[in-house]
């Protein structure tokens, strides 16, 4: 294979951190991969967009495999004759297991299903969680997803207006703090809708995202369209014994999180009572006690003293709906539409009203419209028609401040229809 | 039997999802699941979590690059039967996590990890990412595989944690630090709601190829893409349909280029990165908030961007000097207030940075408390 003069990505060869171009250069030299070129000429278009400071790949074509409408995205370089080993440079997007967890027997048969049909470049993992398996020609998909299906019990992700691969933290595997089993969920309901995942029916994408706990490290509340995130109804569980060895130095506090630094002795009372956002705590220098009723779970307390404060045992989770990126109408958080749900497997009321928003947002929705959208131009009490949930004071932060109230007709006695003549009877033009 | 292409569709296998995440559990995650007591980071990147039954799981987080060959996933396998019987994950924000079940493998593990080098000098496994630091950067494709960016990602991200590596190897900032990047405003990146955002913009409106349009694009697809209406219909001297952009109109979000091939809009001096600073995704203390355009454009400077690496470096120390322990960097910008936040770093605020889209009134303030 030819090297390619790639003086300017070159420079990313130097300093600490992981250098990317010195990973594709050891794959281009030693790599097995069947798209001999492949590494090489990706190095070589990428540097001619670091001269011309443009992308030079294209919009990507309509290519796949047999019955599935996502899973692969069609990808051709703008400069086929000079890079003819990236002309057709497709990527493929495979269905991450729950959490990301591997075993090397696994990750190794990846890899050599991709040398055998692939450029050997991957991401590890994309934006919205899939193994993604960078750059491939047409000929080798359908080999690609036999072989992946046959031999490694594994299928592909989504894109395109259909469900895009679910996503979880790691939950009860190795947290303290999840509420629920994200990873169960997350797998459950991608099995559950692979139909959905893999033919767009969709006006646009949507995402489930499955967070344990308000800490949020998957992002859902900012990323997804339906986003799950654990919670608790009952009390946080104190180890008073626990606090004070906080207090009095034998435990550090938040896990060490803060350790880099010299912060002086940890101080209970600024470090923890005063930053609770409902002051729901107090600190006599012997007992730590909370107004569980008035707590909003954020969380801070438990994460500075993990040791000493459990999350409560009557755990399921929060559902809220129709987080965005800006395009088009701005960036959208998700809103709080069911403050609490069982999380069991199957996860029946999950599945249920999922279901009703899918067929609400497939009649009415706009072509490239997300929920988020739908439900601002709808409004939140037409969303709440169609979920058939009841107004909670807890789906707002404010009542609203204008008085331009949509009333139906049936709320209003007598109705609308009035007699103009018995009116003019009483009130002369 | 291997695949006929003479018929494609026999034993089909199709909507088998992925495999289950039960197969690659260490034994001790397994067992444990659901009863894990607490966890602590004995040194930046290296966590240990213990169960009720006493059991415990070591986790080694190492930085990893988004876009990485299969030659470099081999040998974290290899790394990974060593130390850790075969076993390790990856974490949302592209690190890599050993998991060492036997303790006496910790410190051999550490020390490999941190002998390990590219060719071209740098690391390849730095430790780190753990509590009051900055983890890795979650980033989109750039220049390396999309057809709509306005930035590289891999780069900027290469460039920029190279400027604080430190801070990935520590845990002295007064919260943790989100840095995300995503290279056009689609962001498929969603770093939306980040402590420092990276992203790249257009400022330039789109051409068009008026001579391929109408064939290659559905036109009424294209003028109902734009959210201001500033595309119309139009015909060419000789005829042929075509589209015109009113470009005093033009918000450069590219949404016609997704719609339309024929409407590019990147373009060496018209693109390039906007910094937007104080999002968080976590409920601790205060809510989740969105982060808060604070550089409108930096230019495009491969292959090292010295001016966004600047720019990211010099918030970065200001908030570590001036922000009081657990404050995010959006919670420090607000007790502080915005006004405060431009004084001390020292970035100018000019009016490309008060809104005028959707939301554009939410933003502006109607009080007279404000600080001089």
């Amino acid at each position: 294979m030819g090297k390619r003069n790639t003086p300017m990505l070159d420079e990313l060869e130097k300093g600490p951190w992981p250098s990317f171009v010195s990973d594709i250069k050891q794959q281009a030299e030693k790599g097995k991969h069947i798209l001999k070129e492949a590494p090489t000429d990706l190095l070589g278009v990428m540097e001619l967009s670091y001269v011309d400071k443009v992308t030079h790949w294209k919009h990507g074509g309509i290519v796949g495999v047999f019955g599935y409408g996502g899973g692969i995205i069609g990808r051709y370089c703008d400069q086929p004759q000079e890079f003819p080993g990236v002309a057709h440079f497709h990527t493929v997007r495979v269905n991450q297991p729950s959490s990301k967890f591997y075993t090397t027997k696994f990750l190794r048969s990846l890899c050599e299903l991709w040398e055998k049909h692939g450029s050997g470049l991957t991401n590890m993992h994309g934006s919205t969680g899939d193994i993604v398996f960078l750059g491939t020609t047409t000929d080798h998909l359908e080999p690609l997803f036999f072989e992946m299906t046959h031999e490694l019990n594994q299928d592909l992700g989504g894109s395109g207006s259909n469900l895009r691969t679910p996503e979880c933290c790691l939950g009860q595997s190795r947290c303290e703090f999840a509420c629920y089993d994200t990873q169960e969920a997350c797998d459950n309901m991608t099995h559950e809708y692979q139909d959905e995942l893999h033919r767009p029916a969709f006006p646009y994408k949507f995402k489930f995202k499955f967070d344990g706990c308000p800490n949020g490290c998957v992002a859902s509340i900012a990323r997804s369209d339906m986003s799950v995130i654990g919670t608790w109804r009952d009390d946080i569980r104190i180890d008073q014994a626990a606090v004070k060895a906080y207090v009095g130095g034998e435990f550090a506090p938040n896990a060490g999180a803060y350790s880099g630094r010299d912060w002086g002795k940890f101080d209970i009372q600024k470090e923890v009572i005063d930053l609770c956002p409902t002051n729901c705590m107090s600190w006599d220098g012997s007992k730590l006690e909370i107004n569980n009723r008035e707590c909003v779970r954020c969380m801070h307390c438990l994460n500075v003293m993990p040791r000493a404060l459990r999350k409560g045992l009557d755990t399921g989770a929060s559902v809220l709906f129709g987080a965005k990126a800006p395009i088009l109408e701005g960036a959208q958080m998700s809103t709080l539409t069911v403050p609490f749900l069982p999380m069991e497997p199957p996860f029946s009321e999950l599945k249920e009203l999922v279901e009703k928003v899918w067929d609400w947002w497939m009649e009415e929705g706009k072509n490239r419209e997300r929920l988020g959208e739908l439900i601002q131009r709808k409004t939140f009490q037409e969303f709440l028609r169609v979920t058939e949930l009841d107004p909670d004071p807890r789906m707002v932060d404010e009542p609203r401040s204008n008085p331009y109230i949509f009333w139906k007709e049936e709320e209003v006695e007598g109705g609308w229809t009035r007699d103009i003549d018995a009116f003019r009877a009483k009130h002369q033009r | 039997m291997p695949y006929d292409p003479k018929e494609p569709l026999k034993d089909r296998i199709t909507d088998i999802g992925p495999r289950h995440y039960g197969e690659f559990l260490p034994p001790v995650i397994k067992n444990n699941k659901g009863k894990w007591l607490y966890h602590e980071i004995t040194q930046p990147g290296v966590l240990v979590h213990v169960a009720e039954s006493g059991e415990k799981i070591f986790s080694v987080r190492v930085g990893g690059c988004r876009l990485m060959s299969v030659e470099h996933l081999k040998e974290i396998c290899d790394i990974a039967d060593k130390y850790c019987d075969g076993y390790l994950r990856f974490t949302t924000r592209n690190n890599i996590e050993f998991l060492v079940q036997d303790e006496s493998k910790l410190k051999p593990l550490i020390d490999d990890l941190k002998s390990r080098k590219f060719e071209g000098g740098s690391n390849k496994f730095p430790i780190g990412g753990t509590g009051a630091g900055v983890t890795n950067i979650v980033h989109t494709q750039g220049w390396a595989h999309c057809h709509t960016p306005a930035i590289d990602a891999s780069g900027v991200v290469k460039a920029v944690m190279d400027g604080i590596y430190d801070e990935f190897g520590s845990m002295k900032l007064p919260a943790p630090v989100r840095v995300s990047l995503a290279c056009c405003l689609n962001m498929c990146g969603a770093v939306h709601c980040s402590d420092i955002a990276i992203l790249g913009i257009h400022r330039k409106p789109p051409m068009v190829d008026s001579e391929w349009i109408d064939k290659l694009c559905e036109l009424p697809l294209a003028i109902a893409a734009c959210p201001t209406g500033a595309i119309k219909p139009a015909k060419t001297a000789d005829g042929k349909k075509s589209l015109e952009v009113n470009a005093e109109r033009c918000m450069f979000c590219g949404n016609c280029y997704t719609m339309c091939a024929a409407m590019p809009l990147a373009d060496e001096d018209g693109s390039g990165i906007a910094i937007l600073v104080g999002g968080k995704l976590s409920n601790s203390i205060s809510k989740p908030k969105f982060s808060k355009v604070v550089i409108p454009f930096i230019p495009n400077e491969p292959p090292r961007w010295p001016s966004t690496v600047a720019a990211v470096k010099n918030i970065l120390d200001v908030y570590s000097k001036d922000a009081r322990k657990y404050e995010r960097l959006g919670d420090w910008a607000e007790r502080i207030g915005w006004e405060r936040f431009f004084e001390k770093t020292n970035i100018p605020f000019t009016h490309h940075l008060i809104d005028d889209y959707r939301f554009a009134y939410t933003t502006w303030r109607q009080s007279t408390q404000f600080k001089f």
